[in-house]
């Protein structure tokens, strides 16, 4: 050992261990990837530079994790993100410094509002150069303190080891969230004996996982006693693994059940309780049943402004019960009669043994009649993409992981296709992040292999992370990417034409690429779609093949997004979309 | 109404800049933050006094507590409690008017801690009020300077 005498007194200090082990000394860089090992994990998204250096020459002397080279540190961030969002486990990516950090900022911030566990690894220049402005220098830690769970900038070889492992306690438990590790290069190449702890105990970050008792018993009597319930679920069921239990909640006490965005596949579609998705682009018989419900019972949900329109105006008959695991969302936007803090399953396995069977034949009556009454529709003449959408879920069996960017193509794809099953929607939901579905199906298609991964793109968003076509490519992650192409930003085009005057400033894309030619020149495949007859071919076939693909679907150009309540209004004032 | 928040954060670079910027992202407007050590190195307290309705409250309170860094949150709205600000004023006085300044200091038990030709300066600490008071009284002879630690405040009995 170089530092017998430290050696010699760490033996002393653990003289109850009969033989102290020999503790070999290893850098920096070693160590992190010591305890991505010990965390299990197999796979790192990211690009190298200058200061990441050891750390990349150091994933040469191991076989796990895999080193996936990304095309912008955007993309690998957002691969880390869908890897996480559809197997559960901690997304991981390493970037350089400086501008790499930066370009990360996106997908951190994206991760952080739909509570998605990521740990970013940040290069940064040596500890002494540090705000002198050098080469590739950022203040990292500063710019994501307000878009990250929490950071660290390790400025000490001997606290690495345990700062890595608290960040992946940290983003893994209670609200999930990215956590970033700045690791100035002199700290990657340093070298200790110091061993990597084994659990971190943070005297500031207890998150309560079980409910309280008490006030479990008082949801389970409120909803015993309600006369028209209503669950509202949202993404913290799927990350809390409880889609079983609202399953079981919803078919004993009869209770109709509408999900967000994020929440899609957290209760299946096919079900005859559910009503899809609520809000500003959901069904019409969900924002009834909200108006109409006595009783709303949201869990894993925040009652963001795209859900709850006109707060004052939401849900005026309903008394709330609210199940959450970050105290910080009860009570911020809705005022919430029954407060639950904890762990969505946990606490739906508690409000099981006390809810009973109940009739609601008359609720349910009232919803089945907005259902028959008011079902989503559209005209179908041209190319439609609502029918696109229904061919990718009937081609794909509704097996499909997918992924969407956002905007029309986001909501197009919440609402006609038939979501049946967790982590299988992934999608930015509270940043709104375009140019996250590609590279986020890419991670979903590294952590689910032998899963079919589409990704469903506007014509915009795609062109924003498109140059991971060479990842998808090179790694052989045959994602399915449909171009949902009307040559507009649509969504934007769709709220000049509601509330701007038909001025279609600045929404036109000309000057769009030939995707198919674009596709190919990456080695992927490539088709376009120009009518009805063609969707089901194209799809069948892109399917069934082992490469990218780009379907460019070529759709009715100015098509919108119906139902909708414009924002700010009361959720059931919809406009458009009405059969 | 105005709160004054207590919260025990780790002592490490990042957290002061941490909970600032939490307050300005939100829109929350600090009256004043005092910072300092606590029995323990390892960590500091921290005594903010915001105003704002009892919702805003709540979400700076739950918000404060989501913070990593940050162990343990107060409200001293809540609870009887002693607090205290510590100012330094400087005055222009010339010595003819001394007389005059001493005797009100001794009336706030202030301390007259530098003195010239053309100036004073005083120390004064209590609750709010009262410093409030005193910088009135001071103003007709010409304040020159007012630098105040913000206040503290120490929860009462056990």
């Amino acid at each position: 050992m170089s530092q017998p005498q430290r050696s010699t007194a760490q033996g002393q200090r653990e003289s109850s261990q009969q033989q102290p082990a020999a503790r070999p000394e290893r850098n920096g860089a070693h160590i992190l990837l010591e305890v991505l090992k010990a965390e299990g994990v197999q796979v790192v998204f990211g690009i190298p530079g200058g200061v990441v250096l050891p750390i990349l020459d150091a994933f040469g002397d191991v076989a796990q994790p895999r080193f996936i080279l990304a095309r912008h540190e955007q993309g690998a961030g957002h691969a880390a993100d869908g890897y996480a969002r559809a197997t559960g486990r901690v997304g991981v990516c390493l970037v350089t410094s400086g501008p790499g950090a930066t370009n990360l900022v996106t997908a951190l911030a994206t991760a952080n509002f739909d509570s998605v566990p990521l740990v970013a690894i940040t290069g940064q220049v040596k500890t002494f150069l540090i705000g002198n402005d050098a080469f590739q220098e950022a203040d990292i830690t500063g710019i994501s303190r307000p878009i990250t769970k929490h950071n660290y900038l390790v400025r000490d070889v001997e606290k690495l080891g345990e700062c890595l492992r608290a960040a992946f306690h940290i983003a893994r438990t209670g609200r999930p969230g990215p956590v970033l590790v700045d690791i100035p290069v002199d700290v990657a190449v340093a070298k200790t004996d110091a061993p990597v702890p084994d659990r971190v105990d943070l005297a500031g970050y207890k998150p309560v996982i079980k409910g309280n008792r008490r006030q479990v018993k008082r949801a389970a009597e409120a909803i015993n006693a309600a006369e028209r319930p209503l669950l509202y679920v949202g993404g913290g069921v799927i990350i809390s693994d409880a889609a079983d239990q609202v399953r079981e909640l919803a078919a004993r006490a009869a209770i109709p059940v509408t999900t967000t965005l994020l929440g899609l596949g957290a209760f299946p579609e096919d079900h005859p309780l559910a009503l899809k998705m609520l809000g500003m682009h959901g069904t019409a018989y969900a924002n009834y049943a909200v108006q109409e419900s006595d009783l709303l019972i949201a869990v894993g949900a925040r009652f963001d402004d795209r859900i709850t329109g006109d707060v004052k105006k939401f849900a005026p008959h309903a008394r709330i019960i609210h199940i959450d695991i970050d105290p910080s969302s009860i009570s911020k936007n809705i005022r919430v009669d029954i407060p639950v803090v904890g762990d969505a399953r946990a606490i739906l396995e508690g409000l099981l043994q006390d809810v009973r069977p109940r009739d609601r034949g008359e609720w349910l009556a009232k919803i089945g009649e907005w259902k028959t009454r008011h079902p989503l529709a559209y005209k179908p003449n041209g190319l439609k993409p609502q029918y696109v959408i229904q061919q990718i879920c009937e081609v794909s069996g509704g097996k499909a992981i997918i992924c969407t960017e956002v905007g029309q193509n986001q909501m197009w794809a919440a609402q006609w296709y038939t979501h049946r099953y967790p982590r299988h929607f992934i999608s930015s939901g509270g940043l709104g992040t375009m140019g996250y579905g590609f590279p986020a199906a890419i991670g979903a298609q590294v952590g689910c292999p032998d899963a079919l991964v589409v990704d469903i793109a506007g014509d915009g968003s795609i062109q924003m992370n498109i140059q991971e076509l060479a990842t998808a490519v090179h790694n052989k992650l045959p994602v399915k990417v449909c171009i949902i192409d009307n040559g507009y930003l649509g969504m934007v085009r769709q709220w000049q034409e509601l509330f701007y005057k038909r001025r279609y400033s600045g929404s036109a894309l000309d000057g769009n690429p030939d995707f198919v030619r674009l596709a190919e020149a990456y080695g992927a495949r490539g088709a376009r779609i120009t009518e009805t007859d063609q969707v089901r071919p194209a799809l069948e076939k892109a399917f069934a093949d082992p490469h990218v693909w780009f379907l460019d679907f070529m759709v009715d150009r100015e098509e919108n997004v119906f139902p909708m309540v414009p924002a700010g209004e009361a959720i059931d004032r919809m406009i458009g979309g009405m059969a | 109404m105005r709160h004054i928040i207590s919260a025990v954060v780790e002592n490490k670079p990042g957290v002061l800049a941490h909970i600032a910027g939490l307050f300005a992202g939100r829109g929350f407007n600090i009256d004043s933050l005092a910072v300092g050590e606590t029995e323990d190195p390892t960590r500091s307290r921290m005594t903010v006094v915001v105003k704002g309705d009892d919702a805003v409250l709540e979400q700076v309170r739950k918000q404060l507590g989501k913070i990593i860094d940050v162990i343990k949150v107060q409200d001293f709205s809540d609870e009887e409690y002693v607090e205290r600000d510590l100012t330094l004023i400087k005055v222009g006085v010339r010595p003819e008017k001394r007389g005059e300044i001493f005797e009100v200091v001794e009336v706030f038990r202030g301390k007259v801690v530098d003195i010239g030709p053309k100036h004073l300066t005083l120390e004064i600490s209590g609750p709010e009020k009262k410093i409030e008071a005193f910088i009135d009284l001071m103003k007709p002879y010409g304040i020159r300077e007012v630098v105040r630690t913000g206040r503290v405040a120490i929860a009462r009995g056990e």
